[in-house]
């Protein structure tokens, strides 16, 4: 029964808490249309079929958010200060990184933390090798980058999902 | 409609505008460097940066600015945030693949070859080696 009703119950409440956002009220008429309308709609997702996961670990997904925000904002100033000095040397690259993570709400939250980071970009992923491609603006040291990635966002989110 | 703006106090006024500020000059740069930087990757760089902190410096202010003014919070822009940070790869990554197929296919020698082939060129990572399957896996999708 619950499961029928809350197939996804993140989803669910994510759905309400958007809605009520959306409202901008809390008042009992908002909250009642916004669980009907969550509800229906995480029943009509179930037909997507939709790979499940949990998100095993909170602590450490709050964790993790919280250095996606310093990295964010570490990485706009080191950016910004490539565009502003033109004198500034600087060399990009590509640099291939394997991956042992196969969670696919990992894999697309560590594009959407790459990407939201200046200077890295998510190029391309290869489902098969288990691999990405990456392009960083400011590229040292390609292993250091590596490491980077593996052990300061792939690993946690490994412990946040799988 | 005017907008009683005398009725915000000093600090928040102060905060919001040095944010207001931050955001702009954040997404100008971005701008100037779209401008100013050479390659093509490189360029995509640049904006990211008024995608980011940009943004969220000028969803701070908003939300700062009218929770004080109408003396409740005003929480909606988070959803902005949200949405930007999901959308934002969607478009990068279509971007960058699009250029790098059209560079591979133009035999640019400062782009790395699709990945299954690139891991048969640097066989010094030690990775397992698999020769024709991957290969030809590239020849196979343009067939499909």
């Amino acid at each position: 029964m619950l499961r029928r009703w809350l197939p996804f119950p993140l989803l669910t409440a994510a759905l309400i808490l958007t809605w009520l956002l959306l409202n901008e009220s809390l008042s009992p008429g908002a909250i009642l249309l916004g669980t009907l309308l969550a509800l229906i709609v995480s029943r009509l997702v179930v037909r997507f079929e939709i790979p499940r996961s949990r998100i095993i670990r909170p602590i450490s997904a709050l964790k993790l958010a919280c250095n996606v925000l310093v990295e964010i904002v570490r990485s706009n100033n080191a950016v910004a200060r490539i565009i502003l000095m033109p004198n500034k040397r600087y060399r990009s690259g590509f640099v291939l990184i394997p991956l042992d993570m196969r969670n696919p709400y990992g894999l697309t939250l560590l594009a959407c933390i790459i990407t939201a980071t200046p200077g890295t970009l998510w190029v391309e992923f290869d489902s098969k090798e288990h691999a990405m491609l990456l392009h960083v603006l400011d590229l040292i040291d390609e292993d250091e980058w590596r490491r980077i990635i593996k052990e300061r966002y792939e690993k946690r989110l490994m412990e946040i999902f799988e | 409609m005017s907008i009683p703006v005398l009725n915000v106090p000093g600090w928040a006024a102060g905060v919001t505008a040095v944010l207001l500020l931050l955001g702009s000059g954040l997404a100008f740069t971005g701008c100037l460097g779209l401008l100013r930087l050479s390659r093509f990757y490189d360029r995509m760089h640049a904006p990211t940066l008024g995608t980011t902190l940009g943004i969220g410096s000028v969803l701070i202010a908003s939300m700062l600015f009218f929770s004080v003014l109408q003396a409740r919070p005003v929480l909606h822009e988070i959803l902005i945030a949200i949405l930007m940070v999901v959308t934002t790869p969607i478009t990068l990554t279509l971007l960058a693949r699009a250029a790098l197929y059209r560079d591979r296919s133009e035999d640019d020698p400062d782009v790395p070859p699709m990945i299954g082939k690139q891991r048969m060129h640097s066989l010094q990572e030690g990775e397992v080696f698999v020769q024709e399957e991957e290969q030809d896996r590239g020849q196979a999708l343009l067939d499909e």
